[in-house]
């Protein structure tokens, strides 16, 4: 089956080393989400997937379909089919989001094809009532003056307009209030199924309570320390992740 | 990846090619007098206009280079190898099929008869020093509108010409404009009557073909009560490796209630020292908007200007620089407020690429005893590297109490966050540059005619596409 696979990875940013051997597998048709508490890693987890320039890997591998991403370019990696949804998603003044879309979705097809336009505003306008967008969001610049719902919907547009194999979304609850989260959580309920593999990276278990996952991961130190069913996330809301620190030294779950 | 650390190789090959025409009159190289009485005799000139040559050979060779507040650059010109005047001998054609082949190719490579025939209202195309083509639409010439080259409107309309010429930038004004004054050749003629409104522009294209060369054309544009008329001028020369010289004048007229839009695109090769004087008289209740796009040449001194000389008339300026390795555009505007209640906007917009050097320049002159004054200026660069450069000298003397001026600058940069983030979504790092640039410069460019716009683009994407590997 489709599937990411990260083995025995490490990554440093300069001297530092931020992620010290993590393994973790996600397939398509799953949604796996990633918890730990600030600084375990987690944001340099979806930053080194994507190609962030910033951070080396110094050991191990990240395999889609069974081949290696780590020497593509982040753009690269991106039209294989690997999405991530930004924890701060840059503003680009003076590009409308309409034509920031087209010329992601004009990057996907062969040199000689032309992008059909019409087809092109009609799946825009599509997926644009599927998240709740009003229309006049296309001429905006890409999310120049948005308030922080608005870019973490964005995210979700671009998701959706993109259709990827996989698609990593680092802190999507970050900074939303309740409404905007529960928008945006059905946004991303509404684009899983088979088709796409979704690891979702949070600090809060509020999130899991609007998409819910297949299978959760808990990180602490750079490592996955526990994997585990939806039940997990609920633990650990309960006991806090000071509970992950007595349990430290315990063999890593299984997945 | 990283946004900094990228060379830039720029893309010319739009206009980087030549044809070795022949030209048969030649004025040799270098200037003196000899040069002036050469210019005249081949020209058939009036004596008046010898002694206006001679006289602003002289005011050129008493004014100092101006070294003292413009670039170091200007000293790489020698003036002394330069050759002043080239031309066939033959009269401005009225048809593309008595334009001389290798001429006739040249222009079809630029795209201008096939942009004649979808959009314009008239066109002249200069090769060196004279015009080779000259045409406007019989129903726009029906209207009385005249659109020639200046050195026939010299000989065809004495009476219209001299009215204006030397008027609105005297022979004095710079170093540059004396040495137009002195060698000046070509460029275009334009009178539009009253009332009348052009609809589609007038264009004029410039090009420069011969190596060790100077093109000095002269531009004068007089548009009568109440009329309209956009001109667009677009230019173009082989990269050679000697410096080419383009030194231009400008003057227009807009008599009360006329609007003159005038738009250039400028994507001289990476050699050409480019240094125009542009300027615009407007009278009562009259507008002229200088839309000027500077891609090209070595370094580009220019500033357009309107004298705001009647009562509510109306004075613009919207320019985009690029510069890129090796450039310096040493651009800005002029507004001189003379009249109550006149208005002025200056939206400045520059990208420095590589090792290139954008230099904002503004003079806003507004003096106490008017009333009822306005003036906008914003002006914003983008350094693409570290190693970029821009600089802005806004010079904005606004007196008296009943007149407002408000100034913004910015300058910016692409992160390496903002191309990460683009190329996330998969566009290629140049591909990920060129749409911010594009972006940066998007509401300026909206402001050009279409086809101009679509250009532009086009051009940025080349420059950056170039940028990145």
């Amino acid at each position: 089956m489709s599937s990411i696979v990260i083995q025995d990875l490490h990554v440093s940013i300069g001297e530092k080393e931020i992620i010290r051997g993590l393994s973790l597998e996600f397939s398509k048709g799953e949604t796996h989400a990633v918890m730990g508490p600030n600084g375990s890693g987690k944001s340099t987890l979806a930053k080194v997937m994507a190609g962030h320039p910033d951070y080396q890997v110094t050991e191990g591998d990240v395999l889609m379909d069974g081949v290696s991403i780590l020497e593509m370019e982040p753009d690269e990696r991106s039209r294989k089919g690997l999405f991530m949804a930004f924890q701060y998603p840059m503003e680009i003044p003076g590009v409308s989001n309409a034509n920031f879309l087209r010329a992601a979705v004009q990057a996907r097809l062969p040199e000689d094809e032309e992008l059909d336009a019409i087809e092109f505003y009609q799946r825009l306008y599509e997926k644009m009532d599927l998240l709740d967008i009003r229309r006049e969001f296309t001429a905006r610049s890409v999310n120049e003056g948005f308030s922080g719902g608005e870019k973490k919907r964005n995210e979700i547009l671009q998701l959706a307009m993109l259709e990827p194999a996989f698609a990593v979304l680092d802190e999507t609850d970050s900074g939303l209030d309740i409404d905007a989260l529960k928008v945006v959580a059905n946004g991303v309920n509404k684009i899983r199924g088979p088709e796409i593999g979704i690891l979702l990276i949070t600090h809060y278990q509020r999130l899991l309570n609007y998409i819910v996952p297949d299978f959760v991961h808990v990180m602490s130190e750079g490592r996955i320390v526990r994997s585990g069913g939806r039940e997990l996330a609920l633990e650990l809301e309960s006991k806090g992740y000071d509970w992950l620190k007595e349990k430290k030294g315990e063999p890593v779950g299984a997945n | 990846m990283s946004a900094e650390t990228n060379s830039i190789d720029i893309d010319r090959s739009i206009g980087n090619f030549f044809y070795n025409v022949k030209s048969t009159r030649d004025a040799g190289v270098g200037l003196t007098e000899k040069t002036i009485d050469y210019i005249v005799d081949v020209k058939k000139e009036p004596e008046w206009l010898r002694e206006f040559r001679k006289n602003a050979y002289r005011v050129f060779n008493s004014k100092p280079l101006p070294t003292h507040w413009a670039g170091d650059e200007l000293k790489e010109i020698d003036f002394d190898v330069i050759r002043y005047y080239l031309a066939s001998g033959e009269a401005a054609k009225r048809t593309w099929e008595e334009v001389p082949e290798d001429i006739k190719q040249t222009f079809e490579r630029l795209g201008i008869p096939e942009s004649e025939r979808k959009f314009l209202a008239g066109v002249e195309a200069q090769f060196d020093s004279e015009a080779v083509y000259s045409n406007i639409k019989k129903a726009v010439a029906d209207q009385g509108v005249i659109f020639m080259g200046s050195t026939d409107a010299l000989k065809e309309r004495p009476e219209l010409f001299r009215k204006w010429f030397g008027k609105v930038i005297p022979t004095g004004d710079n170093k540059f404009s004396a040495l137009n004054s002195a060698v000046f050749s070509g460029g275009s003629f334009i009178y539009v009557p009253p009332g009348v409104k052009v609809k589609h522009p007038l264009q004029a294209y410039f090009r420069i073909n011969a190596e060790n060369f100077g093109q000095f054309e002269r531009t004068l544009i007089i548009a009568d009560e109440g009329s309209e008329v956009t001109y667009m001028e677009g230019c173009t020369a082989p990269k050679f490796t000697t410096a080419t010289l383009h030194s231009a004048v400008v003057e227009l007229v807009a008599l009360p209630g006329a609007k003159i839009q005038y738009i250039t695109v400028q994507n001289w090769a990476p050699n050409v020292f480019n240094l125009v004087t542009k300027r615009g008289l407007a009278l009562e209740e009259a507008e002229i908007k200088w839309i000027d796009c500077n891609i090209g040449s070595r370094l580009t001194m220019k500033y357009p200007g309107v004298v705001l000389k009647g009562r509510k008339s109306r004075g613009e300026v919207i320019s985009i620089a690029l510069a890129g390795d090796g450039q310096h555009q040493d651009t800005g505007a002029k507004m001189v407020h003379a009249a109550d209640e006149t208005t002025s906007n200056i939206v400045s917009k520059s990208i420095s690429i590589g090792k290139g050097r954008a230099t904002y320049r503004g003079l806003v002159h507004v003096p106490k005893h008017l009333k009822g004054c306005k003036n906008n200026t914003e002006c914003d660069a983008l350094l693409i590297n570290s190693s970029s450069r821009t600089d802005t000298y806004p010079a904005i003397t606004v007196r008296g109490t009943g007149n407002a001026t408000q100034h913004e600058a910015s300058v910016s940069q692409i992160s390496a966050e903002q191309i990460f983030y683009m190329q996330q979504r998969g566009l290629s790092e140049g591909q990920a540059m060129s749409l911010a640039v594009n972006g940066f410069v998007n509401d300026l460019v909206r402001q050009f005619p279409m086809e101009y716009s679509v250009e532009l683009k086009r051009l940025i994407d080349l420059e950056m596409e170039g940028s990145v590997g």
